[in-house]
């Protein structure tokens, strides 16, 4: 029977991380994220799970990875401030292949900026934050639903791809309070586990290594320096080290098109808004307002590794409208991949965009 | 199965430079693992960055070398999603008291079922010799080319006043003690540190008048004061030499603690 619940976003995401099996979250407080802390804190007891507030977010981040070693489902979640902190362990997180789910409820920027006031400036954080090469999957949700059904997806990217996976939420759906659903279960697809045999960091087809859990007697060697496939330490051979970091960056992206997840709406449309999180509600209502089959709408659930070929599926496009809660950061990734011409609506403070604001955007491209 | 059971041999010899005190401790810390009589599937080894940090690399469990200082925020994670782990942490001076300080003391305030081994070498090693917090007043290094001018911290103090458990600091010249310190820490429900002075010859020795790998081993050796002579002496009023330092047991009590198996 599946339930329906009327509640905020970011108890929506806990609730999702429960149905995904989550038996691990460390975090810190931080507006305006703490719901989902607070209502794990509430149910992980309940359910043989743990719960612990560290003394900051880069514990957070790795006690997150060391409880994933023992082949928890682990997860934390924050805002800007934090997020940064993080980005050392989330650079562990991926040389080192460890599953983890990091939630970030966006805020304004820089530094402290507007703590309750939504924004979408850790866009290009999430993809590019730590040191040196990497490859991460990034979801956004636009609707309480989706904070429940993308934090589920992000359990299984996860553990898939064993590389951190972002919920880019941002303040407005992680405060905002709809309808939604909770399915009795969900789809879970577990990590692979290492095989008799095999070495623990030798890549299958699919660029993936199986995951020698803790306490299996794989004695498994974890280390963020570069390594082979035994794990050991191999920090000076050149060849080594870029055959690791290609493969790191490939086994993500070259899987693209099977991690994409968008829609479409009015695919013969002229004039085309791409969005992603809160935005894409305002497009939304100026659609409905509108019923105009020229103006057509990409929205976007994942947005790292950025589906460039989902550009193609408005092969009449004359323009492509991007509205943002930031400077246009997703926009430039979006423009290098399409000759059509792309029009940024960026708006900072914290404030959605209104209908009439993407209304005059479209007036100025006829 | 002994000692040498434990070591991971296709990794050996370890990177340590000759006359280090670190080989030292991790065959006390193997000697006192065996002792337990565990199982290696069911003990982890977590370590940071930095000399003593490579240890785990060289034992033949899961192992995880995390990041510069957050050894223990790994290492929570570790415990508290599998307290029947046992869960062994390696770090240093630098990793343990500078860079993971505040790690060390929510780690102790939380009293974690873990046992850390604290290599004290008072100088950054695998830098090249750089000034650390415990890097003692004077001291050259090459980023104290004048001699410290900080203060130190006492890190088994610190662990004191922050709540671990076990406590007791001990030199690479003491092995039985040591030994028998970190068999202690491993039976010790909650948070253990065994803060363990070892000789840097490289990093450390060459630049303070202790050239010799045998000058630094008799400086261990003569500077270090038991503990409850030194509390004794300090009863009774009596001048304590100014540049001896402390061995033995700081504490052992029974603090709730988190992690504890079931």
């Amino acid at each position: 029977m599946t339930r329906t619940e009327f509640l905020q976003g970011n108890v929506a995401c806990a609730e999702g991380a429960l149905a995904a099996g989550c038996r691990f979250f460390a975090g810190y407080p931080i507006t305006p994220s703490t719901e989902v802390a607070e209502h794990l804190a509430l149910k992980l007891p309940k359910r043989k799970g743990v719960f612990i507030q560290m003394e900051d977010e880069i514990a957070s981040m790795a006690a997150v990875i060391g409880a994933s070693w023992t082949g928890a489902r682990a997860m934390t979640a924050t805002s800007g401030p934090g997020f940064s902190l993080m980005m050392e362990h989330i650079g562990y997180a991926a040389m080192t292949e460890t599953p983890c789910v990091v939630v970030n409820i966006q805020r304004g920027g820089p530094s402290t900026g507007q703590p309750t006031l939504g924004a979408q400036g850790d866009m290009l954080q999430c993809r590019f934050g730590s040191h040196g090469d990497y490859s991460v999957i990034a979801l956004s949700p636009a609707s309480v639903q989706e904070m429940f059904s993308l934090t589920v997806a992000a359990f299984n990217l996860a553990d898939r791809f064993r590389v951190p996976v972002f919920l880019m939420a941002d303040e407005i759906i992680g405060h905002m309070r709809e309808r939604f659903a909770i399915p009795d279960e969900v789809e879970v697809v577990p990590r692979r586990p290492l095989a008799k045999g095999v070495l623990p960091f030798a890549a299958g087809p699919d660029g993936v290594p199986g995951f020698p859990v803790f306490g299996a007697g794989h004695g498994v060697h974890v280390t963020g320096l570069t390594h082979d496939e035994r794990g050991y330490p191999r920090a000076t051979s050149p060849d080594l080290h870029q055959e690791l970091v290609m493969r790191l960056t490939h086994k993500v992206e070259s899987a693209r098109r099977d991690i994409a997840d968008y829609q479409v709406v009015n695919p013969g449309a002229r004039r085309v808004f791409i969005s992603y999180g809160a935005p894409a509600r305002t497009v939304q209502q100026v659609l409905h307002d509108r019923k105009d089959p020229t103006v057509g709408h990409l929205q976007l659930r994942v947005v790292w590794p950025f589906p460039e070929f989902a550009l193609g599926e408005f092969p009449e496009a004359e323009v492509f409208l991007f509205p943002e809660m930031n400077l246009g950061q997703m926009a430039r990734e979006a423009e290098r991949h399409t000759d059509v011409p792309l029009v940024p609506i960026p708006r900072l403070g914290g404030e959605l965009h209104t209908p009439a604001m993407l209304g005059k955007a479209l007036e100025a491209h006829p | 199965m002994t000692f040498r059971d434990w070591y991971r041999v296709d990794r050996l010899p370890t990177i340590y430079c000759a006359g280090c005190g670190n080989g030292t401790v991790i065959n006390c810390a193997l000697h006192a693992v065996d002792a337990m009589a565990w199982k290696q599937e069911e003990t982890v080894f977590v370590s940071g960055i930095g000399c003593s940090s490579r240890a785990p690399g060289y034992i033949a469990t899961d192992s995880l070398h995390t990041t510069h200082g957050r050894a223990l925020a790994f290492a929570t994670g570790v415990k508290l999603a599998r307290p029947d782990l046992h869960v062994v942490i390696f770090t240093g001076d630098g990793d343990l008291a500078a860079i993971g300080g505040n790690h060390f003391i929510h780690a102790c305030r939380r009293n974690v079922d873990m046992t850390v081994i604290c290599m004290n070498n008072w100088i950054y090693g695998m830098t090249g010799g750089q000034g650390s917090p415990t890097t003692p007043v004077g001291a050259l290094s090459t980023t104290t080319p004048y001699g410290s001018a900080e203060g130190v911290f006492d890190i088994s103090e610190l662990a004191v006043a922050a709540g671990a458990n076990h406590v007791a600091r001990w030199t690479s010249y003491h092995v039985k003690e040591l030994t028998r310190a970190i068999q202690t820490g491993l039976e010790t429900p909650g948070f253990s540190l065994i803060e363990v002075l070892v000789q840097c010859p490289t990093g450390y020795g060459r630049r303070n008048r202790l050239r010799e790998v045998s000058d630094m081993i008799e400086f261990l050796k003569t500077h270090a004061m038991l503990l409850s002579r030194y509390r004794k002496m300090v009863a009774e009023g009596k001048p304590v030499p100014a540049d001896i330092f402390t061995v033995g047991e700081f504490v052992r009590r029974n603090r709730p603690a988190m992690g504890v198996p079931p």
